[in-house]
């Protein structure tokens, strides 16, 4: 690709098999959007107006996972024309909520769900960006926050590398003062495996949270299982925790392999 | 705070607003107990009437539920999963921002928080003991810490006896309670009928008078001590001394900490309810209009991934070596650093665990035999 001439940063904005929540974060940042749209070149963003797919661009912005043969090829594409490219979400992080399929028979649902199934072109398995690409950074989530998007967004404004929090949720509910919810309600929570990004969002409001930002680093799920043995889960409600929004992360795929492995002796 | 019998008054149950009354009529906000998404949280107290009756709390490892104190005593409780510490060391908050002025010329510019004058009511001999071991830390020598030396100065305690320990506290074997000896303003041993209370400071003092309450009687102030002497000899834990660096240091390589790493989630939950855990993470956070930055300070915790990183490589990659961080620097090294351990016996890291991992047990195994 040629070097941009422009001393404004190209921006791109992608999206694959997802439900646009993603985008929605770029979206829902207001006057923030503003100040952002003087410091770039938005040059593809279909959700806000610009269309310009195969242009080249300085970042661009994945959102949604591979799931069509489509996708498969288009993702090359836009590889090719981005000299930095980001995984935005669940669905381009891990393949997303879709991923459940790659655990079951994809074909048998299409033909149960379709009156013509033959006109769905689907792949067999949900992937993320980085098992077909080099994905330059992910930001987890489902959806991302605004304010992690922003924070990327500046990092490479200021020609540094954008910071990666693969801490756990609960040192952002701590910090904010909200009591344990294991501990005060006995209610399975994921923070403790699960990644920091969204401000402890779902504790804050009293409820667990349900692991969508994905696994943290040095996620302990055979303790966090164990844990939810205790208070009360049976072994198949402990696997449908760690197979929800991530089920393709490898570390909760894992935790609930063994899991299922475990509830077969 | 039975070292001056002559001093104690006696506060009539009735009369207990009249001192949150008095210290609102000071200017403080009132801080108390208060029952906040099941567990037992200080918040600020509207009236002087609004302090609640009968909160109690059940403790085990891993577990924590509000129950109510059948005689409907105010400070049946033991404690809640935070101490005084995040009025004093905030968890989040801006130490200076940089603004490039029209010249564009970057200037620099110390952020100095709101402080507001707090009175916490129901304060803890070991949430005291955690405070003075904060004040060493923030407050040393040629290393005073402004937002935290603001905060601190402001702050009045009113320190109360635990008379209802929960099974998770051990305050008696690291020698911080139950009962309050230092670091109050003003102390309360809550009886049946009131409260034999005592002034630790000069502001205390003026309180106290000010209330123009009644000498409290010999009887009150012994059925007092005897309260805090019984609450003592109700704890069920205990550490196995009150130095143990080198049992520890000299077990280094011990079999344990791999079992406890592998129920250990490493999600800090420990470190942030400890009233001594004073570790912090320090990041700019730069406007998207590229003008201003701000230098925030968040708590952190050895537990997580960053905090053991250095240039190029992690000193602490895996929980194992997390976990032998944190009890390690907390009852050995704390020693050199401060002159005794950095646990005050609260319980706070037993009770608030998700997984129960129990303080107590670990080192009675790993201390198993005693120095070598």
């Amino acid at each position: 690709m040629n070097a941009p001439t422009a001393c404004k940063p190209r921006v791109a904005v992608h999206k694959f098999s997802s439900c646009d929540g993603c985008q929605l974060a770029f979206l829902n940042l207001g006057e923030a959007l503003l100040t952002l749209a003087e410091r770039v070149d938005l040059v593809h963003f279909a959700e806000a107006g610009p269309l310009d797919p195969d242009t080249d661009a300085d970042v661009a912005f994945v959102e949604g996972s591979i799931s069509t043969p489509d996708d498969l090829e288009r993702i090359r594409r836009i590889r090719k024309h981005s000299r930095m490219l980001i995984a935005i979400g669940a669905c381009a992080t891990s393949g997303g909520i879709q991923g459940l399929r790659n655990q079951a028979n994809g074909a048998e649902w299409v033909a149960q769900i379709y009156s013509h199934p033959e006109a769905i072109a689907s792949l067999e398995r949900s992937t993320p960006i980085s098992s077909h690409v080099k994905v330059d950074f992910e930001l987890w989530g489902c959806p991302v926050s605004g304010p992690q998007m922003l924070a990327v967004v500046n990092a490479l404004l200021l020609g540094v590398a954008p910071r990666d929090n693969a801490d756990k949720v609960c040192t952002e509910c701590k910090r904010q003062g909200y009591p344990c919810v294991m501990v005060s309600r006995g209610i399975a929570c994921m923070g403790p495996v699960t990644r920091a990004g969204c401000n402890a969002l779902c504790p804050s409001l009293g409820r667990d949270c349900y692991g969508c930002y994905g696994p943290a680093e040095n996620a302990n799920t055979d303790a966090l299982a164990a844990q939810f043995g205790h208070l009360g889960l049976t072994p198949a409600a402990v696997v449908r925790r760690f197979q929800s929004i991530n089920s393709q992360a490898p570390v909760f795929l894992a935790a609930a392999d063994k899991l299922r492995a475990g509830s077969h002796d | 705070m039975f070292s001056r019998p002559d001093h104690a008054g006696f506060l009539p149950l009735a009369q207990l607003p009249s001192l949150i009354a008095e210290l609102m009529a000071l200017g403080y906000q009132c801080l108390g107990p208060t029952r906040e998404n099941g567990a037992i949280v200080m918040r600020e107290l509207e009236s002087p009437n609004d302090l609640p009756r009968g909160l109690q709390a059940e403790q085990a490892p891993g577990r924590y539920r509000l129950t109510s104190d059948p005689h409907k005593r105010y400070f049946a409780w033991a404690n809640g999963p935070q101490a005084i510490k995040p009025q004093t060391f905030a968890p989040q908050e801006s130490l200076w921002r940089v603004e490039r002025d029209a010249a564009g010329h970057l200037q620099f510019a110390a952020v100095q928080p709101a402080v507001t004058r707090q009175a916490i009511i129901g304060v803890r001999a070991c949430d005291l003991a955690a405070l003075a071991l904060q004040d060493a830390h923030f407050l040393r020598e040629g290393r005073r810490d402004p937002q935290y030396a603001q905060r601190r100065d402001q702050l009045f305690l009113v320190a109360v006896q635990c008379a209802e320990p929960a099974a998770t506290c051990f305050c008696a074997s690291t020698g911080d309670g139950p009962t309050p000896t230092a670091g109050y303003d003003l102390a309360l041993a809550e009886l049946a009928d009131g409260f034999v209370t005592v002034a630790g400071s000069d502001r205390g003092e003026a309180v106290l008078n000010g209330l123009k309450l009644a000498p409290a009687t010999a009887q009150q102030i012994e059925a007092a001590r005897q309260q805090g002497q019984a609450a003592a000899a109700a704890q069920t834990r205990s550490l196995p001394g009150r130095h143990l660096r080198d049992s520890l240091m000299s077990r280094l390589e011990h079999p344990r900490w791999d079992a406890v790493a592998a129920r250990c989630l490493a999600c800090g939950n420990c470190t942030a309810v400890c009233p001594t855990c004073f570790c912090h993470a320090e990041a700019d956070i730069p406007a998207l209009d590229g003008g201003r930055s701000e230098h925030v300070r968040s708590w952190d915790s050895c537990f997580g991934e960053a905090h053991g990183h250095l240039h190029g490589f992690n000193v602490r990659a895996d929980i194992r070596s997390r976990y032998r961080q944190w009890l390690t620097h907390k009852l050995a090294t704390w020693h050199d650093q401060f002159g005794r351990s950095g646990c005050v016996g609260c319980g706070r890291c037993i009770a608030w665990c998700p997984v129960g991992i129990d303080l107590t047990e670990e080192v009675a195994v790993l201390t198993e035999g005693g120095q070598p």
